[in-house]
């Protein structure tokens, strides 16, 4: 603000743009602030790096089944720190690359579902009127559904594969991001520069673009860490249930063939504790980000932590 | 969590109330949360027809995948599954069944869907309810305590325990127990085949083999109701009621009992019933998991068919429960809070 007052030259873009940055820098300076949300972030940092690098860090030729000399159902070894699975592929490896498939779908499940419910909020905060009603019964309708069921239904009736879980995932649970950011637009459009800008002749695309939006957006962010972690599961658990992408398993499609092959009930534990915990750790991880963020960014919520 | 939380406060905060003589308030609330749940349901009616027909591919063919079929054979089960006619015939016909109760063939079993529904609905409301008994009880036991020392060893162990558990797969945790307990009870089923018939056995075996299936729902579910106990008795506790009571010399414990918790219990209440969803979900996951015959582990059978009119049923059923379980939550805040109901 003193910029601008001191500057007068200077034009209001890059005005906005150095309040947008000090606002950035103090969300990440009380970020950082708290210790789960920061602990949260490195580990997942961390996992995404090794899930990209998997080519380089992992020779692929070793997931082949018909290639593998590794003796099948293998406790631990020195060959496979984690055992080998029921065809005498290292369960490290397996989970190595199965990072790469969980990870891929839980973000693009999760951008798709928080763009549906972006758009929808955002459209019916600010048309009202008819539009927002039938919109917002829509909301309710789809928030009222169970999400897995819905899912499953999707997935059996599309043919199978990444794109349908994808899919599967997005379609059912946008409903939770249009409510939140239905309110967060109400409360934004009551404000009074929405007001003056609209009075100065402001159309639908320049207010949603230029005020509402931007000032949507960070609670949105926040959100979709949370719909990460839960799309992570919802991916494990449709996979789980066979209707994954069998040639490129998840974590969720190794615990479905190791739980087929009967390794529950021979005490097979290395085959599947191992995917498990990655999924618990990478949605924990998310989990202590979105609420780190929330708090953060919500300020109702500080102090009740 | 805070998901959880708002969406339990969004849904009631959608409860306008209006205004004017209680009496006609009352019957105007209750016809437009009817008449909502009513078109909700007609919705779940057409999507589950849609979603079932409009899919690529026919279904017949699919059916018949893998065998030898003659044209002639194919021909005439579409007659018989009644695909071959137009798609607006097909929408009255199903809407007629629905109405006499009858949801179709499955294409596995080879019965009528509506005998295989009731057959394992059973199973599911008697796993599902005791498992959410269960998680109830555990969620308010830990989360009050948990609010009540806030900040506390305690506090910070059972809210972390409950976010680990929270934040796993629940099919996952079912194997987790199947590894650990497989030998000390059974894996799968509900019960053994050479059990004797006679009640006590039965229920005895029954229950023998609900304890692991249970023991897992209710370690998935009980977490959400501890943090939104904790978190609507945290907001209650900077309350100047409770001050007064502390100033009239009350113990603490009677405090908490007497004062706090009845209040901080009414978002708990209604989300029990609103994220009944969420229930069923962890329900087809577990039954899947340790074959546990309800309808989770229909959905489960019929979708290595896939065997459509079963999967649509299903799905019809689930989310006609959810809905009705929506509208009992909406009635039940009216009636456990005052200060809707002089709205």
């Amino acid at each position: 603000m003193t910029a601008g007052e001191t500057k007068p030259a200077e034009s209001a873009r890059s005005i906005a743009w150095a309040r947008r940055r000090q606002a950035a820098g103090r969300v990440w300076r009380e970020f950082a602030t708290d210790r789960g949300g920061l602990i949260g972030l490195i580990v997942l940092a961390i996992i995404v790096l090794l899930a990209v690098l998997a080519p380089v860090l992992t020779n692929e030729a070793d997931l082949n089944v018909t290639t593998t000399e590794l003796p099948p159902r293998d406790p631990p070894s020195a060959d496979a720190w984690l055992g080998t699975d029921r065809n005498g592929v290292s369960v490290l490896l397996l989970i190595w690359w199965g990072a790469r498939v969980s990870l891929l779908i839980g973000f693009s499940a999760a951008l798709l579902s928080v763009f549906i419910g972006t758009a929808v909020g955002i459209l019916a905060a600010h048309f009202g009127g008819w539009p927002s009603t039938i919109l917002m019964r829509l909301t309710d309708f789809f928030l009222v559904l169970p999400t897995l069921v819905l899912a499953i239904a999707l997935a059996a009736v599309l043919p199978r594969g990444l794109g349908t879980i994808v899919l599967a995932i997005g379609v059912a649970s946008w409903p939770t991001t249009a409510r939140l950011v239905r309110a967060q637009t109400l409360t934004i459009e009551a404000r009074p520069y929405i007001e003056r800008s609209r009075a100065l002749g402001a159309g639908h695309a320049h207010l949603i673009g230029k005020h509402v939006l931007p000032a949507v957006l960070p609670l949105v962010f926040a959100n979709t860490t949370l719909v990460v972690a839960n799309s992570i599961i919802a991916e494990s658990t449709l996979s789980f249930l066979g209707v994954g992408d069998p040639s490129r398993p998840s974590w969720g499609g190794i615990l479905q063939a190791a739980f087929s092959s009967g390794a529950a009930t021979q005490g097979a534990w290395w085959y599947l504790l191992p995917p498990g915990i990655g999924i618990v750790i990478v949605v924990l991880c998310f989990t202590l980000c979105g609420r780190a963020l929330e708090t953060v960014l919500n300020p109702r919520l500080r102090g009740q932590g | 969590m805070s998901e959880v939380l708002t969406g339990a406060e969004r849904k009631l905060d959608a409860d306008d109330g209006g205004g004017g003589a209680r009496g006609a308030g009352l019957v105007r609330f209750l016809l437009g949360k009817l008449g909502g749940a009513l078109l909700s349901l007609a919705m779940v009616v057409v999507l589950g027809f849609l979603l079932f027909r409009m899919i690529p591919g026919d279904p017949v063919v699919t059916m018949t995948k893998g065998r030898p079929v003659s044209a002639e054979q194919l021909a005439e089960l579409r007659e018989r599954l009644g695909v071959d006619k137009p798609m607006w015939q097909q929408f009255i016909d199903y809407i007629l069944g629905l109405f006499r109760g009858d949801l179709g063939t499955s294409y596995i079993f080879q019965r009528p869907v509506a005998d295989l529904i009731l057959e394992r609905l059973w199973p599911t409301l008697l796993l599902v309810g005791v498992a959410t008994a269960l998680a109830i009880m555990l969620g308010l036991w830990f989360g009050i305590r948990a609010a009540w020392r806030r900040g506390s060893g305690f506090d910070k162990l059972s809210t972390g325990t409950a976010l680990t558990l929270w934040s796993m797969p629940q099919f996952w945790m079912g194997l987790l127990l199947l590894i650990a307990f497989s030998g000390a009870f059974p894996s799968g089923g509900m019960r053994y085949p050479d059990t004797p018939p006679d009640f006590l056995s039965q229920s005895l075996d029954v229950a023998y083999h609900l304890v692991l299936p249970c023991l897992t729902l209710t370690a998935a579910l009980y977490a959400q109701y501890l943090l939104v106990m904790r978190s609507s008795l945290l907001e209650e506790m900077n309350s100047e009621y409770l001050t007064t009571a502390r100033a009239k010399g009350l113990r603490d414990d009677l405090v908490r009992r007497r004062h706090a918790v009845p209040n901080a219990l009414l978002p708990t209440v209604t989300l029990v019933f609103l994220q009944f969803g969420m229930v069923l979900n962890g329900a087809v996951a577990v039954e899947t998991v340790f074959s546990w015959p309800g309808l989770g582990l229909l959905t489960y059978e019929a979708l290595s068919g896939p065997d459509l009119p079963v999967l649509q049923s299903t799905f019809l059923v689930l989310a006609a429960a959810v809905i009705f379980m929506n509208v009992l939550a909406e009635l039940l805040y009216r009636i456990l809070d005052p200060r809707v109901r002089a709205t």
